[in-house]
């Protein structure tokens, strides 16, 4: 039975048919669906991990337990767990160990485009890397198989456009028994292997060598390196997404299509390029087979033309194809141009509603320096805002608000961080500025979730990933008050002015750190119910144009024009407006009203 | 079997990503392969939201070339504007005229364009316009969440497509007590174009 299923989907049923017992992953677009999909199965133990280091040791205990073990994360979440995996690549696995690492070429919803590949290569482990969803899930199988036949962890790596496509997968069971199965992992001692001390290393170094070679030699015949004759004019050697843009562009020409991304079959790519007149090599972002094949004395058409940043199209495949002199059927394509019109852009903006508003309209009014972090919150940065100075990681906020401090800046300054990304990276930053003793202002929104990535759980929202499990909720307030902060303020995110005033006073505060804990729900969170929309009195409003800067969409300029100003008064839409009364509390004439309480 | 390429456009929460998914199922069901793409993330604060799917007897790559786009389907009328250059020569606009506005105008110094200047240029791009008020119908019908299925009834009137495929596919889409709803919701979509 075929099923249209996205990538991440497949992937989870991968896992599944591959026999994992465990699984998890801190969320991150593109990868948080896998986990999500995981975590419906009732025979895995399915977890969100406060962060992706986390994650990846959760999952390496399991493996050493005997149980085949999955971590998934976005590319930047690798960052995080790069020391572990470093490690790891050294001590091998037990039971099957695969980390999934959703790459972002193109940004969607990242800070950066990096390539993990590299990581297969600089951390000497295979990575595999599909090209639809039948083989996500193929592959997913493929590379537990992997894992316990060469005794090291294996990256399956996808990206946007495989995660998030969705395409046919056999299925062959329509509907998988869910069965209640008891992880039963036995630890073998082996601390020759998991103990990671530097004579082990010594001794273990060579064996990661001695696996490379045998990898290599091994993918000279896997079949997930296929070769697709055609015309022999041109031969293009390609791999995950580019091989779809690829085989529509190059149609009839011979392919080598490399499923197992690292280590590249050298033997095969020989054979291959002695065979065709000419070599192409297409592949998103890095030129990482490029440079490889090219080592090895092979001329290749490739990162002279197709593009190095950026995610790959048909357009630009086909385009850089032209540019190349390379004989390709079908019309001269130009990139089409949208139309000369003036057409207003949509930015993102805060949800109406969103417990972040006051905190943003405050750092705008008392025009705080703010170092900025990872969530929707990073929406500070755009009007009407303008309200962010510096975003650089998960969790950097406040240890870059130190660091400003630390350098002689002593301008109003706070950290803005949320709870998920405070539970991340956060801890440990604040731990520093109070072992250091510098005055630096967090500002934690506590929406209780993982907004950005729709709504996941965290240490302090009490839910588990897995809807049967309980999970406990640790009181942020309290942890931090026990860290030995004692400027601590918590505040209600729908009070604008207690916003407002615990900001003020914590940035005064020159004692040591100072917390200000905002709060409030995320609209998106279960139990959130809105209220009735407020309303704008024509008459009274003077069109001052304040409530604009709550960066509410639900705040529209009306028609109507105030005769002295001539600015435009303000109107609410009552389809957004959630009743949620910030954009009340900062009105300066009380011209905006509950019709159901009167005026505010 | 001749490919069809669709581009899904419109603004976060309109149910375009449902949308776009009920259209791939139905390819399918209709005897296609067939693929989509949709981007997640800060899309959905209020952004823009693409979604490609494409029919085939056998699809590769999951989004359509821009330029060569055979339907574009926009749930809201400034986005038809957006996108109407992905169209290719015979493509086909199939647009709501709903209205909704982008905080860089409400909130902003840009304009909202008048709908004359949005048609005029859909016309001057495309082979053929559909256009229809999905919202008014929707709230005639007394749900505005039915405007992406009514969008998709406007859609199938283009297809080869028997309308009972395109039923059954949002039958099993739907909670059941929405199932009558979205049954005459895609019937409206689908008459409102043969009476135009």
């Amino acid at each position: 039975m075929k099923r249209l299923l996205s990538g991440n989907e497949a992937i989870a049923l991968g896992a599944w048919e591959a026999g994992v017992r465990y699984a998890s992953a801190y969320p991150g677009t593109p990868s948080t669906e896998i986990l999500e999909t995981i975590s419906q199965r009732k025979d895995i133990v399915a977890e969100w991990s406060s962060n992706e280091k986390v994650a990846l040791d959760n999952a390496i205990g399991a493996s050493f337990a005997g149980v085949r073990a999955m971590a998934s994360m976005k590319h930047v979440g690798v960052n995080v767990a790069a020391d572990s995996l470093m490690s790891v690549s050294y001590t091998g696995v037990n039971g099957g160990l695969v980390l999934v690492s959703a790459d972002d070429p193109g940004t969607w919803s990242s800070q950066n485009e990096q390539d993990n590949r590299h990581y297969a290569r600089f951390g000497k482990f295979p990575c595999l890397d599909p090209a639809d969803s039948q083989e996500a899930k193929d592959f997913t199988i493929f590379a537990f198989e992997l894992s316990e036949r060469f005794n090291t962890i294996v990256m399956l790596r996808t990206t946007t456009r495989i995660s998030h496509s969705k395409s046919t997968v056999e299925v062959a069971m329509p509907d998988p028994p869910l069965t209640k199965h008891e992880t039963i992992g036995k630890f073998i001692k082996r601390p020759d292997s998991y103990v990671i001390i530097p004579a082990n290393a010594r001794r273990l170094h060579p064996q990661v060598e001695q696996r490379m070679v045998e990898l290599e030699q091994y993918a000279e015949d896997y079949p997930l390196n296929r070769v697709e004759w055609g015309d022999k004019g041109i031969g293009v050697i390609t791999g995950g997404i580019a091989y779809q843009y690829a085989k529509e562009v190059f149609t009839g020409y011979s392919f080598l299509k490399l499923g197992m991304s690292h280590p590249i079959p050298k033997q095969l790519i020989r054979s291959f390029a002695e065979q065709v007149d000419q070599i192409v090599v297409i592949e998103e972002l890095d030129p990482f087979w490029e440079h490889q094949i090219r080592s090895m004395g092979i001329d290749v058409v490739g990162k002279d033309y197709f593009p190095l940043t950026g995610e790959l199209t048909l357009g630009k495949v086909r385009i850089a194809a032209q540019a190349a002199g390379l004989e390709i059927a079908g019309e001269q394509h130009l990139q089409p141009e949208p139309l000369e019109m003036d057409i207003p852009p949509r930015i993102p903006s805060l949800c109406p509603g969103c417990p972040h508003r006051a905190v943003f309209f405050s750092a705008a009014k008392q025009r705080l320096l703010v170092a900025g972090d990872i969530g929707c919150y990073t929406i500070g940065v755009l009007p009407p805002f303008n309200a962010m100075d510096t975003c650089i990681s998960m969790g950097a906020s406040i240890g870059v608000a130190h660091g400003i401090r630390q350098a002689g800046n002593d301008q109003k300054s706070i950290a803005v961080i949320g709870d998920s990304t405070f539970f991340h990276t956060g801890l440990p930053a604040l731990a520093n500025s109070i072992y250091n003793r510098v005055p630096v202002t967090t500002v934690i929104l506590d929406n209780h979730t993982t907004g950005m990535t729709g709504g996941q759980g965290n240490p302090g929202s009490g839910i588990a990933a897995q809807t049967d499990k309980q999970a406990a909720q640790i009181d942020i307030e309290a942890m931090i008050r026990s860290m030995g902060v004692s400027a601590v303020w918590k505040v209600d995110s729908m009070d604008a002015k207690a916003v407002d005033d615990a900001i003020k006073q914590a940035v005064k505060y020159t004692e040591g750190p100072a917390v200000v804990v905002v709060d409030g729900d995320c609209v998106m969170n279960e139990g959130w119910s809105k209220s009735h929309p407020v309303v704008v009195d024509l008459d009274t409003c003077n069109g001052c144009t304040l409530c604009f800067k709550v960066g509410c969409p639900a705040i529209l300029k009306s028609k109507e024009l105030d005769e002295k100003s001539q600015r435009p008064k303000a109107e609410i839409d009552p389809l957004l407006c959630t009743g949620c009364e910030i954009c009340l509390q900062v009105c300066p004439r009380d011209a905006i009203y509950h019709p159901e309480v009167g005026y505010g | 079997m001749d490919k069809i390429d669709f581009l899904f456009v419109g603004v976060g929460g309109q149910g375009i990503l449902t949308a776009s998914d009920i259209a791939a199922e139905v390819g399918i069901a209709a005897g296609y392969d067939a693929k989509k793409s949709e981007i997640h993330g800060f899309s959905q604060r209020g952004g823009v939201v693409e979604s490609h799917v494409r029919w085939d007897e056998h699809v590769h790559a999951p989004m359509g070339m821009i330029g060569h786009i055979d339907f574009l389907v926009c749930f809201e009328y400034l986005e038809a504007a957006r996108f109407v250059h992905s169209l290719g020569e015979d493509g086909i606009v199939v647009t709501n005229t709903q209205r909704m506005i982008p905080t860089s105008v409400s909130a902003g110094a840009r304009t909202y364009p008048e709908n004359e200047i949005i048609q005029h240029a859909l016309y001057q791009n495309a082979h053929s316009v559909i256009s229809l008020d999905a919202l008014a119908i929707a709230e005639e019908l007394g749900n505005t969440r039915m405007v992406n299925t009514i969008v998709l009834g406007a859609l199938s009137s283009q297809l080869k497509v028997a309308t009972d495929v395109w039923l059954d596919v949002i039958a099993k889409r739907v909670p059941p007590k929405y199932r009558d709803l979205n049954h005459k919701a895609f019937m409206r979509g689908q008459n409102s174009v043969a009476l135009t």
